[in-house]
């Protein structure tokens, strides 16, 4: 399942509640739980806050494509993404990824591999607000196997 | 032909607007639609382009009633 909110919410608790529904009892074995979360850094300066755009239709799209490859690549049973979008601010979560899995290395590798994806194919873009109220687009993300 | 351009994030504040219609009567490229739609501004290297919300290369002809976006680089996550 793929969720684009625009309201705060708790990652346990979506993907608890997520896992009860799902018809999961006795399969599986891992589940990874991956949650992005808002800094009060970036780029050597403070950051009180974020303003999450996105492209309503094509964000959807594009993570349900990043999703159905990680199908493809590994041997999942469910998983759950949510992204935040709208004004967000420190210790707010921006991304949850859950996998389910009956082996811990579909579930680890799929997570990684839907983050890495999400973060240079899927049409979100950051505005940060800095201490100052100055505001400044994030220009590119970090390389995550740094 | 009648097509729609969306712009987003810093592009969209550079430009001062988030959208164009634009009319014409033979295919065009989206690199052709930039040119059509922004003539006063170069292309920006980086720039992500899409048709319908899937992603193109700039040489990508676009049809009648097309949804072109043009982007910066994405920094969701």
């Amino acid at each position: 399942m793929i969720k684009i909110v625009s309201a705060e919410f708790d990652p346990f608790a979506e993907a608890q509640s997520h896992q009860k529904k799902s018809a999961l009892t006795g399969k599986y074995g891992a589940t990874s739980l991956f949650i992005g979360t808002m800094r009060d850094f970036n780029q050597g300066d403070k950051v009180q806050g974020m303003t999450l755009e996105h492209y309503p239709g094509m964000t959807e799209k594009q993570l349900a494509m990043v999703v159905a490859d990680a199908e493809e690549k590994w041997s999942l049973l469910d998983s759950l993404v949510i992204h935040r979008v709208g004004d967000v601010f420190t210790d707010d979560v921006l991304v949850l990824v859950v996998i389910w899995s009956v082996h811990r290395g579909d579930a680890f590798d799929a997570s990684r591999y839907i983050m890495e994806q999400l973060k240079s194919k899927v049409p979100f873009w950051k505005k940060e607000i800095l201490t100052d109220d100055q505001h400044r687009w994030v220009v590119k993300n970090t390389d995550g196997y740094l | 032909m009648s097509i729609k351009v969306r712009y987003f994030a810093s592009l969209k504040e550079s430009l001062g607007r988030d959208s164009d219609n634009l009319e014409f009567e033979q295919t065009i490229s989206v690199a052709e639609v930039w040119a059509r739609a922004v003539p006063a501004k170069e292309m920006p290297v980086n720039i992500l382009a899409a048709v319908n919300m899937q992603y193109v290369g700039l040489d990508q002809q676009v049809a009648d009633e097309d949804e072109v976006a043009f982007f910066p680089p994405v920094t969701g996550g």
